[in-house]
Protein backbone atom coordinates (compact mmCIF):
# COMPACT_ATOMS: atom_id res chain seq x y z
CA UNK A 1 0.00 0.00 0.00
CA UNK A 2 2.63 2.34 1.42
CA UNK A 3 4.63 1.04 -1.38
CA UNK A 4 2.61 2.53 -4.11
CA UNK A 5 1.31 5.40 -2.76
CA UNK A 6 3.83 7.98 -4.25
CA UNK A 7 3.96 11.58 -4.47
CA UNK A 8 4.16 13.88 -7.20
CA UNK A 9 7.92 14.94 -6.86
CA UNK A 10 9.00 11.96 -6.76
CA UNK A 11 7.04 10.50 -9.81
CA UNK A 12 8.31 13.36 -11.32
CA UNK A 13 11.81 12.73 -10.33
CA UNK A 14 11.66 9.14 -11.43
CA UNK A 15 9.98 10.15 -14.84
CA UNK A 16 12.82 12.41 -15.76
CA UNK A 17 15.18 9.54 -14.84
CA UNK A 18 13.68 6.79 -16.96
CA UNK A 19 13.26 9.68 -19.97
CA UNK A 20 16.72 10.14 -19.07
CA UNK A 21 18.51 6.87 -19.11
CA UNK A 22 16.01 5.41 -22.09
CA UNK A 23 17.40 8.49 -24.21
CA UNK A 24 20.87 7.92 -23.34
CA UNK A 25 20.76 4.33 -23.50
CA UNK A 26 19.22 4.76 -27.33
CA UNK A 27 22.35 7.41 -27.97
CA UNK A 28 24.92 5.10 -26.97
CA UNK A 29 23.02 2.18 -28.93
CA UNK A 30 23.55 4.19 -31.84
CA UNK A 31 26.69 5.36 -31.77
CA UNK A 32 27.61 1.68 -30.77
CA UNK A 33 26.35 0.48 -34.38
CA UNK A 34 29.22 3.44 -35.85
CA UNK A 35 31.60 1.99 -33.25
CA UNK A 36 31.06 -1.62 -34.50
CA UNK A 37 31.38 -0.72 -37.84
CA UNK A 38 34.49 1.46 -37.33
CA UNK A 39 36.37 -1.30 -35.23
CA UNK A 40 35.21 -3.61 -37.91
CA UNK A 41 37.25 -1.94 -40.90
CA UNK A 42 40.04 -1.17 -38.62
CA UNK A 43 40.40 -4.80 -37.82
CA UNK A 44 40.05 -5.96 -41.18
CA UNK A 45 42.46 -2.72 -42.29
CA UNK A 46 39.50 -0.42 -43.89
CA UNK A 47 38.15 3.41 -43.61
CA UNK A 48 34.90 2.36 -42.19
CA UNK A 49 32.03 4.66 -42.43
CA UNK A 50 33.78 8.06 -43.19
CA UNK A 51 31.45 10.40 -45.68
CA UNK A 52 28.79 11.40 -43.21
CA UNK A 53 29.63 14.64 -41.07
CA UNK A 54 33.57 14.32 -39.90
CA UNK A 55 34.96 11.05 -39.48
CA UNK A 56 31.41 9.79 -40.55
CA UNK A 57 29.92 10.71 -37.16
CA UNK A 58 26.49 11.08 -38.30
CA UNK A 59 26.13 7.83 -39.64
CA UNK A 60 24.11 6.50 -37.30
CA UNK A 61 21.34 9.44 -38.25
CA UNK A 62 21.88 8.72 -41.65
CA UNK A 63 20.97 5.05 -41.26
CA UNK A 64 18.16 5.60 -38.67
CA UNK A 65 16.81 7.98 -41.50
CA UNK A 66 17.16 5.86 -44.21
CA UNK A 67 15.11 3.16 -42.22
CA UNK A 68 12.01 5.35 -41.15
CA UNK A 69 11.95 6.24 -44.87
CA UNK A 70 11.92 2.77 -46.52
CA UNK A 71 8.63 1.19 -47.32
CA UNK A 72 7.25 -0.46 -44.95
CA UNK A 73 5.99 -4.04 -46.01
CA UNK A 74 3.38 -6.56 -44.07
CA UNK A 75 3.33 -9.99 -45.97
CA UNK A 76 0.03 -10.63 -47.12
CA UNK A 77 0.18 -13.96 -45.10
CA UNK A 78 1.42 -12.97 -42.18
CA UNK A 79 -0.36 -12.76 -38.55
CA UNK A 80 -0.72 -8.70 -39.09
CA UNK A 81 -1.31 -7.79 -35.06
CA UNK A 82 1.43 -10.78 -34.08
CA UNK A 83 4.04 -9.15 -36.92
CA UNK A 84 3.82 -5.66 -35.25
CA UNK A 85 3.75 -6.95 -31.96
CA UNK A 86 7.21 -8.76 -32.31
CA UNK A 87 9.78 -5.79 -33.09
CA UNK A 88 8.04 -3.62 -30.20
CA UNK A 89 8.73 -6.33 -27.34
CA UNK A 90 11.84 -7.09 -28.55
CA UNK A 91 12.76 -3.27 -27.72
CA UNK A 92 10.41 -2.90 -24.76
CA UNK A 93 12.06 -5.95 -23.15
CA UNK A 94 15.55 -4.76 -23.81
CA UNK A 95 14.46 -1.62 -22.50
CA UNK A 96 13.15 -2.80 -19.44
CA UNK A 97 16.41 -4.48 -17.80
CA UNK A 98 17.73 -0.57 -17.03
CA UNK A 99 15.15 0.22 -14.31
CA UNK A 100 16.98 -1.60 -11.47
CA UNK A 101 20.50 -0.66 -12.83
CA UNK A 102 22.19 1.57 -10.26
CA UNK A 103 23.72 4.44 -12.68
CA UNK A 104 25.71 6.23 -10.01
CA UNK A 105 25.58 7.26 -6.06
CA UNK A 106 22.85 9.44 -4.60
CA UNK A 107 23.04 13.01 -5.96
CA UNK A 108 22.04 16.43 -4.57
CA UNK A 109 19.69 18.43 -6.73
CA UNK A 110 17.84 21.52 -4.94
CA UNK A 111 18.75 20.02 -1.84
CA UNK A 112 17.06 17.02 -2.68
CA UNK A 113 18.27 13.31 -2.27
CA UNK A 114 18.28 12.06 -5.60
CA UNK A 115 18.97 8.21 -6.19
CA UNK A 116 20.81 7.41 -9.68
CA UNK A 117 18.12 4.12 -9.91
CA UNK A 118 14.94 3.68 -11.01
CA UNK A 119 13.52 1.19 -8.58
CA UNK A 120 15.45 -0.39 -5.66
CA UNK A 121 13.44 -3.60 -5.57
CA UNK A 122 14.89 -6.05 -3.06
CA UNK A 123 14.52 -8.66 -5.85
CA UNK A 124 16.71 -6.41 -8.40
CA UNK A 125 18.68 -9.47 -9.99
CA UNK A 126 15.63 -11.63 -10.30
CA UNK A 127 14.27 -8.69 -12.15
CA UNK A 128 17.00 -9.08 -14.61
CA UNK A 129 15.80 -12.75 -15.21
CA UNK A 130 11.93 -12.00 -15.50
CA UNK A 131 12.29 -9.46 -18.33
CA UNK A 132 14.98 -11.28 -20.12
CA UNK A 133 13.38 -14.60 -20.18
CA UNK A 134 10.56 -12.39 -21.57
CA UNK A 135 13.02 -11.27 -24.44
CA UNK A 136 12.04 -14.85 -26.08
CA UNK A 137 9.14 -13.26 -27.01
CA UNK A 138 9.69 -10.86 -29.34
CA UNK A 139 12.11 -12.94 -32.01
CA UNK A 140 9.55 -15.70 -31.55
CA UNK A 141 6.65 -14.23 -32.44
CA UNK A 142 7.82 -12.35 -34.76
CA UNK A 143 9.71 -15.23 -36.08
CA UNK A 144 5.90 -17.20 -36.12
CA UNK A 145 3.89 -14.69 -37.15
CA UNK A 146 6.03 -13.80 -40.71
CA UNK A 147 4.59 -17.07 -41.85
CA UNK A 148 7.54 -18.29 -43.08
CA UNK A 149 9.81 -21.84 -42.85
CA UNK A 150 13.30 -19.87 -42.17
CA UNK A 151 11.56 -17.01 -39.90
CA UNK A 152 10.35 -19.80 -38.18
CA UNK A 153 13.31 -22.33 -37.75
CA UNK A 154 15.33 -19.05 -36.93
CA UNK A 155 12.82 -18.11 -33.66
CA UNK A 156 12.94 -21.25 -32.57
CA UNK A 157 16.82 -21.67 -32.56
CA UNK A 158 16.73 -18.19 -30.79
CA UNK A 159 14.37 -19.33 -27.96
CA UNK A 160 16.06 -22.59 -27.27
CA UNK A 161 19.62 -21.06 -27.18
CA UNK A 162 17.76 -18.42 -24.78
CA UNK A 163 16.68 -21.13 -22.52
CA UNK A 164 19.45 -23.48 -22.12
CA UNK A 165 21.71 -20.35 -21.45
CA UNK A 166 19.67 -18.88 -19.02
CA UNK A 167 20.43 -22.12 -16.91
CA UNK A 168 24.09 -21.69 -16.87
CA UNK A 169 23.49 -17.76 -16.23
CA UNK A 170 21.08 -18.18 -13.51
CA UNK A 171 24.05 -21.03 -11.56
CA UNK A 172 26.72 -18.93 -12.19
CA UNK A 173 24.84 -15.96 -10.33
CA UNK A 174 23.98 -18.39 -7.14
CA UNK A 175 27.41 -18.48 -6.13
CA UNK A 176 27.87 -14.86 -6.50
CA UNK A 177 24.72 -14.33 -4.39
CA UNK A 178 26.10 -16.37 -1.58
CA UNK A 179 28.84 -14.23 -1.68
CA UNK A 180 26.91 -10.91 -1.46
CA UNK A 181 23.87 -12.19 0.56
CA UNK A 182 21.54 -9.64 -0.87
CA UNK A 183 19.86 -9.56 -4.41
CA UNK A 184 19.73 -5.56 -4.64
CA UNK A 185 22.08 -4.04 -6.90
CA UNK A 186 22.74 -0.92 -5.24
CA UNK A 187 23.75 -2.97 -2.15
CA UNK A 188 26.17 -5.16 -4.01
CA UNK A 189 28.01 -2.26 -5.30
CA UNK A 190 28.19 -1.02 -2.32
CA UNK A 191 29.88 -3.93 -1.07
CA UNK A 192 31.84 -4.04 -3.97
CA UNK A 193 32.91 -0.65 -3.08
CA UNK A 194 34.36 -1.20 0.25
CA UNK A 195 35.55 -4.94 -0.19
CA UNK A 196 36.78 -5.64 -3.48
CA UNK A 197 34.86 -6.27 -6.96
CA UNK A 198 33.02 -9.48 -7.19
CA UNK A 199 35.56 -10.38 -9.95
CA UNK A 200 38.48 -11.17 -7.94
CA UNK A 201 35.78 -13.94 -5.79
CA UNK A 202 34.46 -14.90 -8.97
CA UNK A 203 36.76 -15.22 -11.91
CA UNK A 204 35.27 -18.63 -13.07
CA UNK A 205 31.85 -17.14 -12.38
CA UNK A 206 32.28 -14.07 -14.34
CA UNK A 207 33.51 -16.27 -17.44
CA UNK A 208 30.19 -18.15 -17.37
CA UNK A 209 27.95 -15.27 -17.27
CA UNK A 210 29.87 -13.24 -19.52
CA UNK A 211 29.56 -16.51 -21.78
CA UNK A 212 25.46 -16.87 -20.96
CA UNK A 213 25.54 -13.01 -21.84
CA UNK A 214 26.62 -13.50 -25.69
CA UNK A 215 24.39 -15.78 -25.77
CA UNK A 216 21.55 -13.96 -24.45
CA UNK A 217 22.55 -11.47 -26.75
CA UNK A 218 22.78 -13.18 -29.80
CA UNK A 219 25.83 -11.82 -30.83
CA UNK A 220 28.49 -13.74 -32.45
CA UNK A 221 29.76 -16.74 -31.37
CA UNK A 222 26.24 -17.16 -30.68
CA UNK A 223 24.21 -15.57 -33.12
CA UNK A 224 22.68 -18.35 -34.92
CA UNK A 225 19.31 -17.23 -35.06
CA UNK A 226 19.96 -14.89 -37.94
CA UNK A 227 22.73 -17.46 -39.27
CA UNK A 228 22.44 -16.15 -42.88
CA UNK A 229 24.20 -18.49 -44.91
CA UNK A 230 21.57 -20.99 -42.94
CA UNK A 231 18.46 -19.15 -42.78
CA UNK A 232 18.71 -16.12 -45.11
CA UNK A 233 18.52 -13.21 -42.69
CA UNK A 234 17.03 -15.10 -39.92
CA UNK A 235 14.14 -14.17 -37.84
CA UNK A 236 13.73 -10.60 -39.45
CA UNK A 237 13.86 -12.01 -42.25
CA UNK A 238 10.46 -10.71 -43.34
CA UNK A 239 10.78 -7.30 -41.88
CA UNK A 240 11.31 -4.39 -43.43
CA UNK A 241 11.97 -0.20 -42.69
CA UNK A 242 11.88 0.82 -38.88
CA UNK A 243 10.66 -2.48 -37.98
CA UNK A 244 13.58 -4.30 -38.87
CA UNK A 245 14.94 -1.21 -37.14
CA UNK A 246 13.36 -2.42 -34.24
CA UNK A 247 14.81 -5.68 -34.48
CA UNK A 248 18.74 -5.10 -34.97
CA UNK A 249 18.61 -1.79 -32.21
CA UNK A 250 17.18 -3.84 -29.78
CA UNK A 251 20.41 -6.05 -30.07
CA UNK A 252 22.63 -3.29 -29.63
CA UNK A 253 20.37 -1.92 -26.79
CA UNK A 254 20.40 -5.10 -25.38
CA UNK A 255 24.41 -5.04 -25.39
CA UNK A 256 24.72 -1.64 -23.83
CA UNK A 257 22.65 -2.97 -20.91
CA UNK A 258 24.14 -6.31 -20.22
CA UNK A 259 27.38 -4.63 -20.28
CA UNK A 260 26.50 -2.07 -17.59
CA UNK A 261 24.77 -5.66 -15.60
CA UNK A 262 28.36 -7.11 -15.96
CA UNK A 263 30.41 -4.07 -14.90
CA UNK A 264 27.84 -3.50 -11.86
CA UNK A 265 27.59 -7.54 -10.66
CA UNK A 266 31.35 -7.99 -11.23
CA UNK A 267 33.48 -4.70 -11.71
CA UNK A 268 32.45 -2.47 -9.00
CA UNK A 269 29.20 -0.87 -11.00
CA UNK A 270 30.15 3.39 -10.27
CA UNK A 271 32.92 2.43 -7.60
CA UNK A 272 36.15 4.27 -8.88
CA UNK A 273 39.13 1.98 -8.65
CA UNK A 274 41.87 2.72 -6.08
CA UNK A 275 40.05 5.84 -5.11
CA UNK A 276 37.88 6.16 -1.53
CA UNK A 277 35.04 7.73 -2.68
CA UNK A 278 33.78 9.04 0.82
CA UNK A 279 36.62 11.38 1.11
CA UNK A 280 36.14 12.69 -2.42
CA UNK A 281 32.73 13.38 -1.46
CA UNK A 282 34.06 15.70 0.72
CA UNK A 283 36.44 17.08 -1.02
CA UNK A 284 35.05 17.75 -4.44
CA UNK A 285 31.10 17.90 -3.53
CA UNK A 286 28.54 15.11 -3.92
CA UNK A 287 27.59 15.73 -7.17
CA UNK A 288 30.76 15.71 -8.66
CA UNK A 289 31.78 12.39 -7.07
CA UNK A 290 29.11 11.03 -8.94
CA UNK A 291 29.43 12.57 -12.36
CA UNK A 292 33.23 10.71 -11.57
CA UNK A 293 31.29 7.47 -10.81
CA UNK A 294 28.85 7.47 -13.99
CA UNK A 295 32.22 8.19 -15.63
CA UNK A 296 33.37 5.20 -14.17
CA UNK A 297 30.58 2.65 -14.80
CA UNK A 298 30.53 4.43 -18.19
CA UNK A 299 34.01 3.30 -19.08
CA UNK A 300 33.76 -0.34 -18.19
CA UNK A 301 30.39 -0.20 -19.86
CA UNK A 302 32.67 0.79 -22.83
CA UNK A 303 35.35 -1.91 -22.20
CA UNK A 304 32.65 -4.77 -22.88
CA UNK A 305 30.77 -3.29 -26.17
CA UNK A 306 34.66 -3.21 -27.18
CA UNK A 307 34.76 -6.38 -26.11
CA UNK A 308 31.70 -7.57 -27.63
CA UNK A 309 32.66 -5.97 -31.17
CA UNK A 310 35.96 -7.36 -30.61
CA UNK A 311 34.32 -11.04 -30.28
CA UNK A 312 32.35 -10.45 -33.13
CA UNK A 313 35.11 -10.10 -35.74
CA UNK A 314 37.42 -12.36 -34.50
CA UNK A 315 35.24 -16.05 -33.56
CA UNK A 316 33.42 -17.46 -36.03
CA UNK A 317 30.07 -18.69 -35.63
CA UNK A 318 29.20 -22.22 -33.64
CA UNK A 319 27.31 -24.97 -35.05
CA UNK A 320 23.96 -25.48 -33.72
CA UNK A 321 25.14 -29.13 -32.04
CA UNK A 322 28.46 -27.26 -30.76
CA UNK A 323 25.94 -24.73 -29.08
CA UNK A 324 23.95 -27.12 -27.46
CA UNK A 325 27.08 -29.08 -26.04
CA UNK A 326 28.39 -26.01 -24.90
CA UNK A 327 25.19 -25.09 -22.88
CA UNK A 328 24.42 -28.16 -21.40
CA UNK A 329 27.31 -30.20 -21.24
CA UNK A 330 30.04 -28.20 -20.19
CA UNK A 331 28.79 -24.82 -18.79
CA UNK A 332 25.95 -25.99 -16.56
CA UNK A 333 28.24 -28.42 -14.69
CA UNK A 334 31.25 -25.98 -14.36
CA UNK A 335 28.66 -23.37 -12.89
CA UNK A 336 27.15 -26.27 -10.56
CA UNK A 337 30.93 -27.13 -9.09
CA UNK A 338 31.59 -23.24 -8.97
CA UNK A 339 28.12 -22.89 -6.89
CA UNK A 340 29.45 -26.32 -5.09
CA UNK A 341 32.94 -24.88 -4.06
CA UNK A 342 31.57 -21.40 -3.15
CA UNK A 343 29.19 -22.84 -1.10
CA UNK A 344 31.69 -24.93 0.49
CA UNK A 345 34.22 -22.05 1.27
CA UNK A 346 31.59 -19.71 2.17
CA UNK A 347 30.47 -21.69 5.27
CA UNK A 348 33.94 -23.03 6.36
CA UNK A 349 35.21 -19.49 6.67
CA UNK A 350 31.86 -18.71 8.32
CA UNK A 351 32.35 -21.40 10.87
CA UNK B 1 -10.69 4.79 -4.75
CA UNK B 2 -7.12 4.33 -3.87
CA UNK B 3 -4.20 4.06 -6.28
CA UNK B 4 -3.94 0.21 -5.04
CA UNK B 5 -7.61 -0.51 -5.48
CA UNK B 6 -7.75 1.20 -8.77
CA UNK B 7 -4.66 -1.29 -9.89
CA UNK B 8 -6.37 -4.22 -8.73
CA UNK B 9 -9.75 -3.74 -10.65
CA UNK B 10 -7.56 -3.50 -13.56
CA UNK B 11 -5.42 -5.98 -13.32
CA UNK B 12 -8.30 -8.48 -12.24
CA UNK B 13 -10.26 -7.36 -15.81
CA UNK B 14 -7.17 -7.74 -17.61
CA UNK B 15 -6.58 -11.69 -16.22
CA UNK B 16 -10.41 -12.02 -16.34
CA UNK B 17 -10.71 -11.16 -19.65
CA UNK B 18 -7.33 -12.94 -21.20
CA UNK B 19 -8.31 -15.76 -19.62
CA UNK B 20 -11.63 -16.04 -21.58
CA UNK B 21 -9.49 -15.33 -24.49
CA UNK B 22 -7.47 -18.50 -23.93
CA UNK B 23 -10.76 -20.67 -24.48
CA UNK B 24 -12.01 -18.51 -26.90
CA UNK B 25 -9.88 -17.90 -29.61
CA UNK B 26 -9.69 -20.02 -32.41
CA UNK B 27 -5.82 -19.99 -32.89
CA UNK B 28 -3.89 -22.01 -30.48
CA UNK B 29 -1.01 -19.80 -30.49
CA UNK B 30 -2.92 -16.99 -29.66
CA UNK B 31 -4.18 -18.79 -26.78
CA UNK B 32 -1.19 -19.29 -25.68
CA UNK B 33 -0.16 -15.76 -25.88
CA UNK B 34 -3.28 -14.71 -23.68
CA UNK B 35 -2.41 -17.24 -21.47
CA UNK B 36 0.88 -15.21 -20.86
CA UNK B 37 -1.31 -12.14 -20.82
CA UNK B 38 -3.04 -13.72 -17.87
CA UNK B 39 0.23 -14.82 -16.05
CA UNK B 40 1.26 -11.32 -16.10
CA UNK B 41 -1.62 -9.86 -14.78
CA UNK B 42 -1.39 -12.38 -11.69
CA UNK B 43 2.42 -11.54 -11.29
CA UNK B 44 1.00 -7.80 -10.80
CA UNK B 45 -1.40 -9.11 -8.15
CA UNK B 46 1.38 -10.85 -6.46
CA UNK B 47 3.40 -7.14 -6.40
CA UNK B 48 -0.03 -5.44 -5.53
CA UNK B 49 0.57 -8.28 -2.02
CA UNK B 50 4.04 -7.56 -1.76
CA UNK B 51 5.37 -10.67 -2.75
CA UNK B 52 7.80 -9.90 -4.71
CA UNK B 53 9.67 -13.09 -4.92
CA UNK B 54 6.45 -14.75 -5.86
CA UNK B 55 5.85 -12.48 -8.42
CA UNK B 56 8.95 -12.37 -10.57
CA UNK B 57 9.19 -16.59 -9.58
CA UNK B 58 6.05 -16.67 -11.44
CA UNK B 59 6.69 -14.29 -14.65
CA UNK B 60 10.39 -16.22 -15.07
CA UNK B 61 9.10 -19.92 -14.39
CA UNK B 62 5.29 -19.64 -15.94
CA UNK B 63 5.67 -16.56 -18.33
CA UNK B 64 9.01 -17.17 -19.33
CA UNK B 65 10.12 -21.25 -19.23
CA UNK B 66 6.59 -22.80 -19.63
CA UNK B 67 4.98 -21.01 -21.68
CA UNK B 68 7.80 -20.63 -24.30
CA UNK B 69 7.97 -24.31 -24.34
CA UNK B 70 4.06 -24.23 -25.24
CA UNK B 71 4.83 -21.90 -28.09
CA UNK B 72 7.59 -24.27 -29.07
CA UNK B 73 5.38 -27.17 -29.46
CA UNK B 74 2.48 -25.15 -30.69
CA UNK B 75 4.14 -23.20 -33.38
CA UNK B 76 5.81 -26.45 -34.84
CA UNK B 77 2.02 -28.49 -35.18
CA UNK B 78 1.30 -25.68 -37.12
CA UNK B 79 -2.82 -26.37 -35.90
CA UNK B 80 -5.47 -24.25 -37.42
CA UNK B 81 -8.93 -24.95 -38.08
CA UNK B 82 -9.22 -27.18 -41.32
CA UNK B 83 -6.30 -29.61 -40.24
CA UNK B 84 -7.97 -29.97 -36.28
CA UNK B 85 -10.50 -32.84 -37.06
CA UNK B 86 -13.85 -31.85 -35.53
CA UNK B 87 -14.87 -33.50 -31.84
CA UNK B 88 -17.63 -35.58 -31.52
CA UNK B 89 -20.10 -34.12 -28.95
CA UNK B 90 -20.26 -36.73 -26.72
CA UNK B 91 -16.47 -35.52 -26.10
CA UNK B 92 -17.92 -32.04 -25.99
CA UNK B 93 -20.38 -32.60 -23.81
CA UNK B 94 -17.85 -34.82 -21.78
CA UNK B 95 -15.49 -31.10 -21.93
CA UNK B 96 -18.38 -28.93 -20.80
CA UNK B 97 -19.06 -31.58 -17.54
CA UNK B 98 -15.55 -32.22 -16.17
CA UNK B 99 -14.92 -28.18 -16.49
CA UNK B 100 -18.59 -27.36 -14.82
CA UNK B 101 -17.50 -29.70 -12.03
CA UNK B 102 -14.16 -27.88 -11.89
CA UNK B 103 -15.43 -24.43 -11.51
CA UNK B 104 -18.06 -25.80 -8.68
CA UNK B 105 -15.26 -26.76 -6.76
CA UNK B 106 -13.49 -23.50 -6.72
CA UNK B 107 -16.60 -21.95 -6.05
CA UNK B 108 -17.47 -23.71 -3.15
CA UNK B 109 -13.69 -23.42 -1.39
CA UNK B 110 -13.27 -19.91 -2.54
CA UNK B 111 -16.75 -18.44 -1.25
CA UNK B 112 -16.22 -19.14 2.62
CA UNK B 113 -13.51 -18.03 2.24
CA UNK B 114 -13.52 -14.08 2.46
CA UNK B 115 -11.84 -13.70 5.35
CA UNK B 116 -8.39 -15.00 4.71
CA UNK B 117 -8.19 -13.29 1.24
CA UNK B 118 -8.95 -10.25 3.15
CA UNK B 119 -6.22 -10.64 5.29
CA UNK B 120 -3.70 -10.73 2.35
CA UNK B 121 -3.55 -7.21 1.88
CA UNK B 122 0.15 -5.43 0.93
CA UNK B 123 1.16 -4.80 3.94
CA UNK B 124 3.03 -7.75 4.70
CA UNK B 125 6.67 -8.75 4.19
CA UNK B 126 5.59 -12.39 4.21
CA UNK B 127 6.45 -12.63 0.03
CA UNK B 128 10.35 -11.21 0.45
CA UNK B 129 12.85 -13.29 -0.38
CA UNK B 130 14.68 -13.36 3.01
CA UNK B 131 10.86 -14.43 5.00
CA UNK B 132 10.00 -16.72 1.91
CA UNK B 133 13.42 -18.10 2.40
CA UNK B 134 14.15 -18.51 6.25
CA UNK B 135 10.39 -20.37 6.19
CA UNK B 136 11.06 -22.75 2.91
CA UNK B 137 14.69 -24.26 4.92
CA UNK B 138 13.54 -24.60 8.36
CA UNK B 139 9.66 -25.23 8.79
CA UNK B 140 9.18 -26.22 5.42
CA UNK B 141 12.14 -28.37 4.62
CA UNK B 142 11.02 -31.78 4.41
CA UNK B 143 8.05 -30.74 1.90
CA UNK B 144 10.23 -28.67 -0.06
CA UNK B 145 13.36 -31.67 -0.23
CA UNK B 146 10.69 -33.86 -1.19
CA UNK B 147 8.96 -32.19 -3.88
CA UNK B 148 12.50 -31.39 -5.93
CA UNK B 149 13.41 -35.09 -5.67
CA UNK B 150 9.80 -35.34 -7.21
CA UNK B 151 10.85 -33.00 -9.57
CA UNK B 152 14.26 -34.58 -10.35
CA UNK B 153 12.23 -38.27 -11.30
CA UNK B 154 10.04 -36.23 -13.15
CA UNK B 155 12.54 -35.01 -14.76
CA UNK B 156 14.63 -38.83 -15.55
CA UNK B 157 11.62 -40.05 -16.36
CA UNK B 158 10.83 -37.54 -19.22
CA UNK B 159 14.37 -38.38 -20.73
CA UNK B 160 14.00 -42.54 -20.04
CA UNK B 161 10.45 -41.69 -22.42
CA UNK B 162 12.30 -39.36 -24.52
CA UNK B 163 14.84 -41.42 -25.56
CA UNK B 164 15.09 -43.62 -28.66
CA UNK B 165 15.01 -47.54 -27.92
CA UNK B 166 18.01 -48.56 -30.11
CA UNK B 167 16.53 -51.26 -32.32
CA UNK B 168 20.39 -52.23 -33.59
CA UNK B 169 22.84 -51.95 -30.86
CA UNK B 170 25.73 -49.58 -31.69
CA UNK B 171 28.92 -50.68 -32.97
Amino acid sequence: MEMLAIDLSLGLEKLLLIGGIISFSLLVAMYTTYGERKIAAWMQDRRGPNRAGPFGLLQPAADGLKLFFKEEIIPLTSNRMLFVLGPALAMITAMLTSAVIPWGPTIEVFGRQVSLQIADVNIGILYIFGVVSMGVYGIMIGGWASNNKFSLMAAVRGASQIISYELAMGLSLIALLMLTGTLSLKSIVAQQMTGGWNIIYQPLGFLIFLICVFAECNRTPFDLPEAENELNFGYHQEYSSMKLGLYLFAEYVNMFISSAVVATLFFGGYDIPFVDEASLAANIGVNATAALGFAALFSKILFFLFLFIWVRWTIPRFRYDQLMDLGWKKLIPLALANMLITAVVVLWLNK
Amino acid sequence: MHITEILFWILTALALFSALMVVSSDNPVHSVLWLILVFMAITGHYILMNAQFLAIVNMIVYAGAIMVLFLFVIMFMNLNKDSEPQKSVWLRLAAVVSGGSLLLILVAALKDNGGYINSMKGEGSIGLIKNLGNTLFTEYVVPFEISSILFLSAMVGAVVLGKKESSTPAA
